[in-house]
């Protein structure tokens, strides 16, 4: 067989990459280096900033949602001129408005705030630095997820200055009112699409990353624990989005085409027949819709899981009890989260088979989501506890996702579902999961690694401060609203139940939970102050200030090295959590230590 | 900076990269064409009759709008085309480049026939006024062909690239770009594995 | 799968390659031939979706190389297919499960 074309074997330096020729620390300019970097640690900064503004952003669209619950048809002090007649006309809050608060309050704060900053942020930056890698698997697509998220949030964002403003169908779309619904709601399946493919894009990378690029030594069972919820929830990301990008194709299809994917025959809009073919089913749209959903709550609260761990760990100077136990639960609770979607569908008209398959596969699922708590509870029993910052926040979390995840099970149960189905206890459930939740142990996960990424710690007044204004006014908001819902007041509700009757008993919490709704942004005055303030004032630090045993603190420098993180690639000889192991000759031992 | 396992598999897990990758990536993708399969399976099963009434005609099997034929001749296309993608990446293993190039020409010449092919049956429909609109057998049928046909174009990019401006690579760089043909050649063969099924599920049942 | 090939290997997979194109083409022939015998739904659907396994079963195994491939790869496709079959599954049972609506339709 002939060669056409010898390979110029002087070219290549029998190096791994095609990038080997460019590693000779040219200077990249500061498009490349800050803009459109394919560094793990600079996206992972890239994610943390991007989503904390829209974290902010979406806490503010709650804040105008708590005032008219609190005083409705009352106008909006002091911004209430900023609102045009389409949506506050004279400051006064019209329900289209109030229902686009809602859904881009929900959309914004999952896709745009928890995810990118528990995943983007946190997991990009963290992950190769934990398991011994340069940098993730491919750098260049590491880029494209990003930019792909904030093309998304840029389109969320630019929902809101159409005419007829934002999407208001809730962050769940139903059809047949998201088929019809205005402009904002294509532009909300538009965001949506790149959103979900920077999420593909970025669980592949992961997924590889994780299962390539481990450093020597490091077997699975000595990952860190918060390596292997980003492993899972990557798994979680894979293969339960894309159903809902193929019904967010079918439902722009409905918007744009006319088609009638959702859109039963003979529907009837305005007294009027809607002319399409119909043929089409809403219940499609719930299921592809959920498929996903229910998975994605699991993305909302494992990596909050991982970093608790590690700092509970870290706090305790103890080994996490049942490690080995808990990785198991996790992968256990990675599959069940696939087959438990229809408990969001109670009331759809499900019949008993159904519904009886749902509720005992949702009942099974709370079982190692305890087993992970219960693992980090028994961790504290007879800890050296210290309690700094990022302790206070991950002891919160415990408590906090416990009450999150036990008012979850009479939700799934369907008897005790159907009545409290769309009430405001549904709204208390989730929140106490994500934000008294998950939002804490970001929190907690920020003043953890700050050090690492600055090589300054954040003050630890300011960090307590903003711990207990964060925590209580959180349960202030949260708490209440499980009496709500079970008096029967429904969620979505533009004036909060001021109209209904029923609703009188439970009505007048409503001031005091935007009370503290308030009182909560208050409280992140001094986390703000803190977080930049830190960056030329804080106490400078040297490579493992909490002394911890993982690589990203043992192995390399705070902030890492620029160029490949370690200055050589370190080999694993233990697993991650040993502290105080009896007869060393302190009470951590790195991982990479022989 | 270097990047471990580019080009040399991991010794535990046998492969590199690029590979993993791309069948995570294909993983992604069974997920989201069995999602419109599931959509087609639901709104089957509520259609009294399929395809049903359309602009007051009633059609009892897709063969009546549907030009079977047509969708013959390019399955056999695309099944063919699977094959020179993978003659070119034995080329390339057999350092033969301009057998590579050949092959790798004939598969993205294939793939512009496909879309020829669905050009003409496309027409056809629009010709005769049927549209997304007008059924929901309709609306199921261009949006699976449709997002099958964009995954064709997306090949077609890919192996463009491949053939023109990125064979550089073959000089610098031989094993590495081999590997891209045959990650390159894995998307490929699933567009033809996704067409396999979508082609007797919409066509012939 | 291994790594290096000898032009050995690669010619036999090269045999393998037409071979699978030809059997490829007999079955979609196949496909169409009872396509057009215009069976009731239950025996087309089986018939059709066996041929179309196999057809598959065919691309992956020899031109994806599955067939010598990494068990790591074997089992991540088994997962996602766990998965696919969950969700057609449910989604059958769900449609074929509205008892409730039903229910309440009669209340009325």
């Amino acid at each position: 067989m002939t060669n056409e074309t010898e390979p110029d074997f002087h070219a290549m330096e029998g190096n791994e990459g095609e990038a080997a020729h460019e590693d000779h620390h040219h200077e990249l300019s500061f498009w490349r280096k800050y803009i459109f970097s394919t560094d793990h640690k600079m996206i992972g900064l890239q994610y943390g900033f991007t989503a904390l503004l829209f974290l902010l952003f979406g806490f503010g669209l709650m804040l105008l949602m708590r005032w008219q619950l609190a005083s409705p048809g009352e106008p909006i002090p002091f911004i209430g001129w900023l609102f045009s007649d389409e949506t506050a006309p004279g400051g006064i809050m019209l329900p289209e408005f109030y229902n686009q608060l809602g859904a881009m309050h929900g959309t914004i704060m999952v896709f745009l705030g928890v995810v990118p900053l528990a995943v983007g942020a946190f997991g990009n930056y963290i992950v190769p630095l934990q398991i011994g890698a340069p940098d993730m698997a491919f750098p260049k697509l590491n880029m494209a997820s990003y930019w792909s998220y904030f093309v998304g949030g840029v389109v969320m964002l630019a929902s809101f200055l159409v005419p007829a403003g934002a999407a208001k169908a809730g962050w769940t779309s139903y059809p047949p009112l998201a088929d019809i619904e205005t402009m904002g709601q294509t532009m909300w399946l538009i965001g949506m699409i790149f959103l979900i493919t920077s999420s593909l894009l970025g669980a592949v990378n992961f997924l590889t990353t994780i299962i390539q690029l481990r450093a020597e030594g490091m077997t699975y069972m000595r990952m860190p624990f918060f390596t292997w919820t980003q492993f899972i929830t990557s798994f979680l990301l894979l293969l339960a989005f894309p159903p809902l990008e193929a019904a967010g194709v079918l439902q722009l299809f409905d918007r744009l085409l006319d088609t009638s994917f959702f859109l039963p025959s003979g529907l009837v809009v305005s007294g009027e027949v809607l002319e399409v073919s119909g043929g089409g089913s809403p219940l499609l749209w719930q299921h592809l819709f959920w498929f996903l959903a229910h998975p994605e709550v699991y993305v909302l609260i494992l990596p909050a899981m991982g970093i608790v761990t590690e700092i509970i760990a870290n706090n305790t100077r103890k080994p996490i009890w049942g490690l080995k136990l808990l990785i198991y639960s996790l992968i256990f609770l990675g599959f069940m989260s696939f087959v438990v979607w229809a408990h969001h569908m109670f009331i759809t008209g499900m019949g008993t088979s159904l519904s009886g398959f749902f509720q005992v596969t949702t009942m099974i699922i709370s079982v190692p989501s305890v087993i992970i708590l219960s693992g980090l509870f028994l961790t504290l029993w007879g800890a050296s506890m210290r309690f700094t910052t990022p302790m206070l926040f991950a002891l919160a979390f415990l408590p906090m996702f416990g009450l999150g995840g036990l008012t979850g099970l009479p939700l799934g149960l369907a008897p005790t579902d159907i009545p409290l189905h769309d009430t405001m206890y549904i709204i208390g459930h989730f929140h106490y999961i994500v934000a008294p939740g998950t939002i804490l142990a970001l929190f907690a996960g920020i003043y953890y690694w700050y050090p690492k990424a600055t090589g300054r710690q954040m003050n630890e007044t300011l960090g307590k401060i903003h711990f207990w204004g964060s925590f209580i006014c959180m349960n202030g908001i949260f708490f209440p609203m499980f009496f709500q819902g079970m008096a029967g007041l429904s969620r979505r509700l533009y004036d909060g139940g001021a109209s209904y009757e029923f609703a009188e008993g439970v009505i007048h919490y409503n001031p005091i939970m935007s009370a503290f709704a308030f009182l909560l942004l208050l409280a992140q005055v001094p986390f703000m102050i803190n977080f930049f303030m830190s960056m030329k004032k804080g106490k400078k630090v040297g490579s493992n200030p909490w002394e911890a045993t993982t690589l990203e603190w043992t192995a390399t420098t705070s902030p890492p090295l620029a160029h490949g993180n370690f200055e050589e690639t370190p080999s694993v000889y233990r697993g991650p959590y040993e502290y105080s192991v009896p007869g060393a000759d302190s009470d951590f031992t790195p991982q990479n230590q022989p | 900076m270097d990047i471990p396992y580019t080009v040399k598999s991991r010794p535990d897990t046998g492969v590199y990269n690029a590979k993993l990758g791309i069948w995570l990536f294909l993983a992604s993708e069974i997920m989201l064409f069995g999602g419109l399969f599931s959509a087609y399976i639901f709104l089957r099963m509520g259609a009294p009759t399929w395809p049903g009434m359309i602009d007051g005609h009633m059609y009892t099997r897709a063969s009546e709008i549907l030009s079977v034929p047509l969708a013959t001749v390019n399955t056999m296309v695309l099944i063919a085309s699977s094959v020179t993608i993978v003659m070119a990446w034995a080329s390339l293993a057999l350092n033969d480049f301009k057998k590579y190039k050949m092959y790798m020409g004939i598969t993205i010449l294939c793939a512009f026939g496909f879309l020829v092919i669905k050009y003409f049956e496309y027409a056809a429909k629009f010709d005769h006024g049927y549209l997304p609109e007008d059924s929901t057998f309709l609306a199921i049928y261009f949006v699976m062909t449709g997002l099958h046909m964009l995954h064709v174009v997306g090949g077609i990019i890919v192996n463009g690239y491949l053939w023109g401006p990125g064979a550089k690579m073959w000089k610098t760089n031989p094993e590495q770009f081999k590997h891209r043909i045959e990650v390159a050649g894995l998307y490929w063969h699933f567009v033809d594995i996704v067409w396999i099924f979508l082609f007797p599920t919409i066509y012939l049942l | 799968m291994s790594e290096s090939h000898s032009p050995e290997d690669i010619k036999k997979h090269v045999r393998t390659y037409l071979m699978v194109f030809g059997s490829l083409a007999v079955l979609t022939i196949v496909t169409v031939a009872v396509g057009y015998m215009e069976l009731s739904i239950w025996p087309a659907l089986i018939v059709a979706l066996a041929i179309a396994t196999l057809k598959s079963g065919l691309v992956a195994a020899h031109f994806m190389h599955l067939i010598t491939e990494q068990k790591m790869i074997l089992h991540l496709l088994i997962l996602t297919f766990v998965f696919l079959g969950i969700m057609f599954i449910l989604f059958i049972s769900a449609y074929n499960d509205q008892e409730g609506l039903l229910a309440v339709a009669n209340l009325i």
